[in-house]
Parts: structure tokens; C-alpha cells; sequence
């Protein structure tokens, strides 16, 4: 009841935004629909619409972790942290209020970009399905990052961090924009150390249907998420005690 | 039983001690102000009082339970109005008081009941629906109390409560703050002589985390034979010094 309570709280502060509007709804449409414009003139494998969509869907959450970062270090920065702090809510009431109303707005993103897609051209299947529900663990992955960036960094610092230097480290490792092979080397095994490339590739071969192409990226995102959600709750309730 | 009895409550930060051994005891319906200049350990007794930081030594027990070892049990028995206005400023005035009284788990029948109650006693009818964060500083201090209050606090600290407010403003939350007088504990730190004794039962001064003298205005300013409380005050700190 009180997690429910918070999280309804932390939606509507992130709803209210109307930043959240344009870079969470906004921005990944218009990146379908130019990418889509230019592989109408110049046809490249890596932008048709089946795997563009997909690698927007994963680019897209980048900015979930911004909107969790920011809520959370904007309290940190006011005293309304060190009220609720005073208030009967647990450390699970804390994590699970900042974490549970992210999900369906990135579902949501998810969805919007697969109706601008179908539009687009992409053939309706039962993968699209798949795609939208295995976005959830991703999402859960970029919020957790988002929560240990908010509870260890300043707004401001959240706003450089996770609004620049994050995005653009899970767009250039992510396989999204260009093909990780055309790189190669230390940059590719770096890529393929960290999350970002086996989200968009597990959700490329889940559009596809192809799930045992899927299962190899499964545990890569899962176990980051964990690995991540872990760390921001121990870095969470570090700064809660040091309050 | 006393609202609150602290007993050589002590912070240390590092080769800082922020309060020293600190022996307080508050009436239930008291209300009570900590005075002291920056820096003489109100917040930090605030903070520890209300279970928001851990005593280093000692204890303090909120009308019997103890912040060290019940804190769960303390914090269902208090709110706090921080030194800067805590509200969610995306939210309407509303908004926040479902927050806070469902966060103390209040139903939806007693929230709106607790609402109506709140709005009407502080006046906030005509900002009820505005959003918090574009409300003047007076009006966010005074949404800040009412969260504080909606949920049935037996002991209420505010922290320095009219800290940067213009003169209007501060009037209206002394009438608010005196409002309070006898129905609940108020404890309420602040570096305003006047504030402490327009409002106060009893004032402590404090000074480098220890507790100089603890009683009325007046038997604080005859103690040191002052005219005003501010003279009083700064013959205390000052001989505190020496």
C-alpha cells in the first residue's frame, strides 16, 4: 500500500514532465521516421524496419534511466527525502516506489515505436508481442541504472552523466547505429562485455521469433539487471543512512 | 509519561561532536524550542530525535520508545517539517497530503476526511488543487506543516520554520504554530529570539552541541538578569565562551 502510494507519487512527478513527453515518447519516433526516411533513399541492412525497431526500443530506455536518476536525486537534493524518511515506508517501499512506475512507461514507449513501425511497414506478427514483454527485463536493467546514478550523483551531475555520457555509451555499444563487426577489436569485446548490444540483439531475434537466437543475450540482461538493481539498492541505502 | 526524555544523547562526526551528552525532558503538549546560532547541534538533535540519524552515545525515548531500538515505534509516532520546504513540487497540495496520510497508511475515507480537516483548520483552500512547486515560499512552508500534521503526530518537530520568510508570511505561522499549543508536543528549533519567545513553553539554548540552560523566557533572562531574551541569550552564549 505505501510502495503503491509512492510509486504513484514518483509517476506523476515523471508524467508531469513535460521533457518526459518528448525524449521518452517523442524522440524515438522521430529517430524511427527519419532512420526510416533515409533507408527509403539509401537502403542499409542495419536501418530496415525489423531491426531498426527493436535497437529504438533498447536506445529508447536510455532515457528511462534518466527519468529515474533525475527523481531521485531531485529529492535527494530537497528535504522531502529526509521526510519520507521519517515515515513508516521501508527501503523496499523506497526502491520498489522508484522502480514499478518506470516499467509501464517504457512499455509504453516500446509500444508506441512498434505502432510507428507497423505504419512504417513492419509486418504484424505474434513476435511483436514478444518483443514488447522481453522489454520489461531490459527495462528493469535501465532503471537500476538509473536508480545507482540518482542515488550517487547530484541533478545536475544525473543531467550530464545519464543525459549525455549514458545514452550515447548505450547507443555507440549497443550495435544500434552501426554494426559492432565494421569496429571490431578491443571496442567490440568491450560492447559484448556490457548489456547493451545483447538487449537489442535478444529483442532482434525475439521479433523474429527466432528465441534460441534470443537465449544466449537472456542472461546477459538479466544479470546485469540484477548486478545493477543490487548495487543502486546497497548505494540507496547507503546515502538513506548516511541522511 | 514525558513526550520526550533524551539521556546523554551524544553525536560525533569524526574529531566533531555535534551534540554532547545531551539531557532534555519535554511535557506532552509542550512546546519547546531549541535555540541556538548555526552550527550549536539543533538540527542534528532534531535529526536523531526523529530517528533520521543514529546517536553515537546515549538515548532518547519519544513518549517511551526509544529511537536506538525502536525506531519503527518512534517514527509512527512523529512527523517533521525539515529546515527547507519538503513537498513534491509536481504535485498539487492535494496530491501531497494523499501522500504523506497514505503513506501512513490512511484509507481513502480518512484521507479525504483528514483533508477537509487540515485544509479548513490551516486555510489552504484556495491552493488545495495548485501544483506545490509554484506556490510563494510562505504558502509551501505552510503545505510543508499541514503534511507534517495530517498524520496525527503525538510529537511535531519543525526545523527553523520560518527560516527566510517575509514578515507577513512569518506572522501567520506563529498564529498556526500557537494554534497547536496543548493539542500536541511541538518542538521547534530556530535562531530567532523573538520566534522562541513568542511561541515557546520553555526554551533550550544551545550552544557547540551542549545544552546551556533550559526553562521559560523569563526565568532564562532573570537568570543572567537581561531585559530581553536576545540580551540574555548572548550573555549566556557568551559566558559559555569564557
Amino acid at each position: 500500500m505505501r510502495m503503491l502510494t509512492f510509486a504513484k507519487r514518483n509517476a506523476l512527478e515523471i508524467l508531469r514532465d513535460p521533457l518526459t513527453l518528448f525524449f521518452g515518447l517523442g524522440f524515438p519516433l522521430v529517430l524511427i521516421l527519419l532512420l526510416s526516411a533515409i533507408q527509403a533513399n539509401i537502403p542499409v541492412k542495419l536501418f530496415e524496419i525489423q531491426r531498426l525497431t527493436p535497437g529504438i526500443c533498447v536506445f529508447g530506455l536510455s532515457f528511462m534511466t534518466l527519468f529515474s536518476a533525475t527523481v531521485i536525486s531531485k529529492d535527494r537534493g530537497s528535504s522531502l527525502l529526509q521526510r519520507l524518511y521519517t515515515t513508516p515506508m521501508t527501503p523496499a517501499d523506497f526502491i520498489l516506489g522508484y522502480t514499478l512506475p518506470i516499467v509501464p512507461i517504457a512499455v509504453a514507449q516500446c509500444i508506441v515505436c512498434y505502432v510507428a513501425a507497423i505504419i512504417l511497414g513492419l509486418e504484424l506478427s505474434a513476435g511483436i508481442i514478444y518483443a514488447i514483454v522481453f522489454i520489461i527485463p531490459v527495462s528493469v536493467l535501465y532503471i537500476a541504472l538509473g536508480l545507482l546514478c540518482g542515488s550517487v550523483f547530484t541533478d545536475k551531475q544525473v543531467g550530464g552523466i545519464c543525459g549525455a555520457l549514458l545514452t550515447n555509451l548505450s547507443a555507440w555499444l549497443s550495435g544500434i547505429w552501426f554494426d559492432l563487426e565494421l569496429v571490431g577489436g578491443t571496442f567490440k569485446k568491450i560492447a559484448y562485455a556490457l548489456p547493451f548490444v545483447h538487449a537489442v540483439e535478444m529483442e532482434r531475434a525475439v521479433l523474429s521469433g527466432d528465441f534460441g537466437g534470443a537465449l544466449p543475450h537472456l542472461p546477459w540482461v538479466l544479470g546485469y539487471g540484477a548486478a545493477l538493481l543490487a548495487v543502486a539498492v546497497l548505494l540507496f541505502l547507503r546515502q538513506m543512512k548516511k541522511q | 509519561m514525558d513526550a520526550v526524555k533524551a539521556i546523554g544523547l551524544t553525536k560525533k562526526y569524526k574529531d566533531t561532536v555535534a551534540v554532547d551528552r545531551l539531557d532534555l525532558c519535554v511535557q506532552k503538549g509542550e512546546l519547546f524550542s531549541l535555540l541556538g546560532v548555526n552550527g550549536a547541534g539543533k538540527t542534528t538533535t532534531i535529526k536523531m530525535l526523529s530517528c533520521l540519524t543514529a546517536p553515537t552515545e546515549g538515548d532518547a525515548f519519544l513518549c517511551g520508545k526509544s529511537i536506538t531500538r525502536e525506531p519503527s515505534a518512534v517514527k509512527a509516532l512523529i512527523a517533521v517539517s525539515p529546515q527547507e520546504t519538503a513537498v513534491a513540487p509536481g504535485l498539487s497540495c492535494r496530491e501531497n497530503l494523499e501522500l504523506i496520510a497514505g503513506l501512513h497508511g490512511f484509507s481513502k475515507e480518512k484521507q479525504r476526511s483528514k483533508i477537509n480537516e487540515i485544509t479548513e483548520s490551516l486555510g489552504l483552500g484556495a491552493i488545495l488543487n495548485k501544483k506545490a512547486g509554484k506556490l510563494s515560499g510562505g504558502w509551501q512552508r505552510r503545505l510543508s506543516i499541514a503534511m507534517a500534521l495530517i498524520s496525527e503526530p503525538e510529537i511535531l518537530f519543525l526545523d527553523e520554520p520560518t527560516l527566510g520568510l517575509d514578515v507577513l508570511a512569518r506572522s501567520d505561522l506563529w498564529d498556526l504554530i500557537r494554534s497547536l499549543k496543548g493539542k500536541i508536543t511541538v518542538i521547534l528549533t530556530t535562531h530567532y529570539m523573538e520566534e522562541a519567545e513568542a511561541l515557546s513553553d520553555r526554551i533550550a539554548v544551545m550552544k557547540d552541541g551542549r545544552l546551556l540552560i533550559c526553562d521559560t523566557a523569563d526565568v532564562i533572562k532573570s537568570s543572567v538578569g537581561a531585559s530581553s531574551l536576545e540580551e540574555a541569550f548572548i550573555r549566556i552564549v557568551k559566558g559559555a565562551e569564557k
